[in-house]
C-alpha cells in the first residue's frame, strides 16, 4: 500500500477563544474516497482548510500527499479544493473563469485544457454565459471542473451538494467515482446519509473533536445500538410510551413505523414489547443505520455548541 | 518565497482583474466621472478671489470727490454698486440680508474736508463673516483711495510728482501675476482625483474578493502574495494614465493653466505617487474586512489629505502639528511638485525633496501591504 493521502495527527486551530479543531487526528489512504460528517459548526471547514493550507494549526503536525503541511505552497499546487460557497467569478464567463485557473496553475496550452474541460462538462455552447447565471446544479459541476482541470491528486469538497436536486447530486457522485476510479483520493464533508455511505470510510467530528471513523459498518458497529421497529396498531400511544423509557436512546417516526434505538438490547426489547402489546402493535428487530448511529454521537457529546468554524 | 514571481500567472490575474473592471459599468463610470465632475467643480465654480462683489454706496454729498472714489473703487473690479443711492439703516438692512457684501459711506462734509485738506475720511464695511471674500476686495483700498483724490484735485503731473516722494511697495504676483485661481487648483486637482480613484479602488480590491468568498478559492491556488497585489494593482495604472492625461488636456485647453516645466518630470513624479496611492490602498484592504470598512478606512485618510495638504488652504497658513500631519500626506509632497514644475518650471533638483518624500512612501506601503497580507485566511 502506498503512503495515505491525508495523515494529521493532533490537529488544534483556535479562534480566539474558541477551540474549532481539538486534536484531531485523520488519515486518509490513497485512492479512497473519505466521507467527513458531522452537525453544522463541528469544525469539518476548519479542518479541510487546515489540510489544504489555507489556515495554519495551532498545533499539530502530519503530512498532505506526503508534504508537510507548513510546506502550504506545495500541497496547494497538487490539491484541488471546492469550498461550500460558489467560490469562481460569477462577473467571468464559464470560459474566463476556466482561462483564469488555467493560467494560475500554468497549465500549456491553457487553450486546450480549457476547451477539453468545456467539452467534457457539456459547456461548450455555454460558455460565453456568465457564471453567476448558472443554475445551482452548474455551478457546482463547473466549481468542481475547475478545481480537477490540473489535475490534482488529493480533491477536498466542502459539502458540495448542499442545495443541489436529487438528480444533479447522483450524477456528481458518480462523478467522484470516476475520478477516484482513477486513483485520485477524496475527503467529502456531506450532511446526507446517502452520500456517508456512498464513502469507502467516513469520519465524524461534533465540536472540533473526531468521534468515530471507519466504514459505514464499523461506525454503526462502534456505536452499540440495537434497533427495533414497531408498526400496526395504536403507534401514537407506542411512542409516547417509550418516550420516557429509560432504555430508549431515540424514537423516531418514519411514515406509518416506529423506529427505537437503545443500547442496552434487553432492557430495550422489553420496554419496546411492553410499548408494542399496550398499543396492539407489532414489534420486530432491526438494522440501525447510520443516522441513528451519529444522532448517537451527537448525543454523547454534552460540551457547549459553538458557532461553528467558518472564519 | 513571499516575492516569487511567475510571469504567466500574473498574466491571468491581470486579464481577470481587467476583465472584471471593464465589466463593473458603475465603477468603470464613477473613475472617469469623478474626474470630470472634480474639474466642473473646481475648475469653473470655485475661486478664492472674488470680484464683482455686491456694494451699498451711502453718500449724502454726491459731489465729484464721490464720483471719483466710487469710479476708482469699481476699476478694481472688486466693488459692484448695487444700491448706489442709500440711507445708513437701509445700508444696514441689505447687508443683514446679505444683498451686499460691502457698505461704503463718504460723509457730507468730504468734499470740503478733501479741499481743506483736513483727514477727508470714508468708511468701508466689509461682511466679514466669509473672511475670503472681505480680504482681497479691503487689502486694495487704501492705495486706490488716495490715488483716486490726488488725481481728482491735481493734474497728472502732479500727482506722479507728489507720489514720487513716498514710499513704493512694489508687489509682484509671480508665477501667476493676475492671481488666477485655477493656476493654483487644476494641477492641484490632478492629485486629488488620482488619489481618490486609486486608493478608493485598490482598497475594496481584496475585501471584495474576500466578500464574495473568492478569496479562499484564489488562496487555495497557487498564487502569490506579490502576484495578487500586482494582478490588484497594475491595471489602475492604465486608468491613472487616462486621468492624467484628461486633467493635463483640460488644464491646458479649458482652463489655459501655463506650463512651464519638464513633462517627463511631471510624469516620474505622477507615477511615484500613483504608486504610493495604489500601494496605500492595497494596505486599506489588507485591514479592512469588508468593502464597507474599506470605505470608511479610505475616507478617514482622505479628510486629512484634502484639508491639510495645501490643496484647499495654504500650507503655510497651519500651526506646526498641522504641517506635521500634512508632511506625513503623499498628497502634499505631490501638490508640491506638480505646481512647482508646471507654474514655476523646476527642475529635478528643486524637486528631489518630495520625490524622496513619495519615494519613501512607495516603501513603507509597500513593505506594510506585503506584511499584512494573508495568505491564509487565520
Amino acid at each position: 500500500m502506498t503512503d495515505p493521502a491525508i495523515d494529521v495527527h493532533d490537529i488544534v486551530k483556535r479562534f480566539g477563544d474558541r477551540i474549532a479543531v481539538n486534536h484531531v487526528t485523520m488519515r486518509v489512504e490513497t485512492g479512497e474516497i473519505a466521507g467527513f460528517l458531522g452537525p453544522n459548526g463541528s469544525g469539518k471547514t476548519t479542518t479541510m482548510r487546515v489540510i489544504c493550507g489555507l489556515l495554519t494549526p495551532d498545533e499539530g503536525h502530519g503530512t498532505v500527499l506526503g508534504h508537510d503541511l507548513k510546506n502550504a505552497a506545495r500541497i496547494k499546487r497538487e490539491i484541488g479544493y471546492m469550498t461550500q460557497r460558489f467560490s469562481l467569478y460569477e462577473d467571468l464567463t464559464i470560459e474566463e473563469n476556466l482561462q483564469f485557473v488555467a493560467g494560475l496553475y500554468g497549465l500549456t496550452p491553457a487553450k486546450d485544457h480549457v476547451r477539453d474541460t468545456l467539452a467534457a462538462l457539456g459547456l461548450s455552447g455555454r460558455r460565453h454565459q456568465l457564471a453567476g447565471m448558472l443554475s445551482g446544479g452548474w455551478k457546482q459541476r463547473l466549481a468542481l471542473a475547475s478545481c480537477v482541470m490540473h489535475r490534482p491528486r488529493l480533491l477536498l469538497l466542502d459539502e458540495p451538494t448542499a442545495g443541489v436536486d436529487p438528480q444533479a447530486r447522483r450524477e456528481f457522485w458518480q462523478e467522484i467515482h470516476a475520478l477516484a476510479a482513477d486513483g485520485l483520493t477524496v475527503l467529502v464533508s456531506t450532511h446526507y446519509m446517502d452520500e456517508a455511505e456512498r464513502c469507502h470510510r467516513i469520519n465524524y467530528i461534533s465540536y472540533g473533536t473526531l468521534v468515530v471513523s471507519g466504514t459505514v459498518e464499523e461506525v454503526i458497529e462502534k456505536a452499540g445500538l440495537t434497533t427495533w421497529v414497531i408498526e400496526g396498531g395504536d403507534i401514537p400511544r407506542a411512542e409516547a410510551l417509550l418516550e420516557d423509557a429509560p432504555a430508549v436512546d431515540q424514537v423516531a417516526a418514519f411514515g406509518l413505523k416506529l423506529h427505537v434505538v437503545g443500547r442496552d438490547p434487553v432492557a430495550l426489547e422489553q420496554a419496546v414489547r411492553s410499548a408494542a402489546a399496550a398499543g396492539g402493535s407489532q414489534a420486530a428487530p432491526a438494522e440501525t443505520s447510520l443516522e441513528d448511529a451519529f444522532i448517537r454521537f451527537i448525543g454523547t457529546d454534552t460540551s457547549a455548541p459553538s458557532d461553528g468554524g467558518r472564519s | 518565497m513571499t516575492l516569487r514571481l511567475s510571469l504567466s500567472r500574473l498574466a491571468a490575474l491581470l486579464r481577470k482583474e481587467t476583465i472584471q473592471m471593464k465589466r463593473d459599468r458603475v465603477t468603470f463610470a464613477m473613475m472617469l466621472g469623478i474626474p470630470l465632475m472634480l474639474l466642473v467643480m473646481f475648475g469653473f465654480a470655485i475661486n478664492t478671489d472674488p470680484k464683482h462683489l455686491p456694494a451699498a454706496l451711502v453718500a449724502p454729498g454726491q459731489d465729484r470727490y464721490t464720483r471719483a472714489i466710487v469710479t476708482a473703487l469699481e476699476m478694481t473690479g472688486y466693488y459692484h454698486f448695487t444700491h448706489p443711492n442709500v440711507t445708513a439703516p437701509e445700508a444696514d438692512a441689505l447687508m443683514a440680508r446679505g444683498a451686499v457684501s460691502f457698505i461704503v459711506t463718504i460723509p457730507s462734509d468730504f468734499g470740503a474736508r478733501v479741499e481743506r485738506e483736513d483727514e477727508p475720511r470714508i468708511l468701508i464695511e466689509a461682511d466679514a463673516t466669509d473672511p475670503s471674500v472681505a480680504s482681497g476686495a479691503v487689502s486694495t483700498l487704501s492705495t486706490v483711495a488716495s490715488q483716486a483724490l490726488l488725481h481728482e484735485r491735481h493734474a497728472e503731473a502732479q500727482a506722479e510728482a507728489a507720489q514720487r516722494g513716498q514710499l513704493q511697495v512694489i508687489v509682484h504676483r509671480r508665477y501667476n501675476p493676475e492671481g488666477i485661481t485655477q493656476y493654483n487648483i487644476v494641477p492641484g486637482l490632478l492629485g486629488v482625483i488620482l488619489q481618490m480613484t486609486m486608493v478608493m479602488m485598490t482598497s475594496i480590491a481584496l475585501t471584495r474578493e474576500m466578500e464574495r468568498g473568492t478569496m479562499e478559492n484564489l488562496l487555495a491556488m497557487p498564487a502569490t502574495p506579490l502576484e495578487i497585489m500586482l494582478g490588484k494593482v497594475l491595471p489602475f495604472f492604465g486608468v491613472g494614465a487616462v486621468q492624467v492625461l484628461v486633467v493635463l488636456v483640460a488644464a491646458k485647453g479649458l482652463f489655459d493653466v501655463p506650463f512651464v516645466g519638464s513633462l517627463p518630470l511631471l510624469l516620474w513624479g505622477v507615477l511615484l505617487f500613483v504608486l504610493a496611492l495604489v500601494l496605500l490602498g492595497y494596505t486599506i484592504s489588507t485591514f479592512a474586512r469588508t468593502q464597507m470598512q474599506a470605505m470608511q478606512l479610505t475616507f478617514f485618510f482622505f479628510l486629512p489629505s484634502m484639508l491639510l495638504s495645501g490643496f484647499m488652504f495654504p500650507y503655510r497658513g497651519m500651526p506646526s502639528w498641522a504641517q506635521g500631519i500634512g508632511e506625513a500626506l503623499p498628497l502634499t509632497h505631490f501638490l508640491r511638485l506638480v505646481r512647482a514644475v508646471m507654474l514655476k518650471g523646476a527642475g529635478l533638483a528643486d524637486v528631489s525633496t518630495p520625490l524622496f518624500a513619495m519615494g519613501a512612501f512607495v516603501l513603507v506601503f509597500a513593505l506594510i501591504a506585503l506584511i499584512r497580507f494573508r495568505r491564509t485566511l487565520d
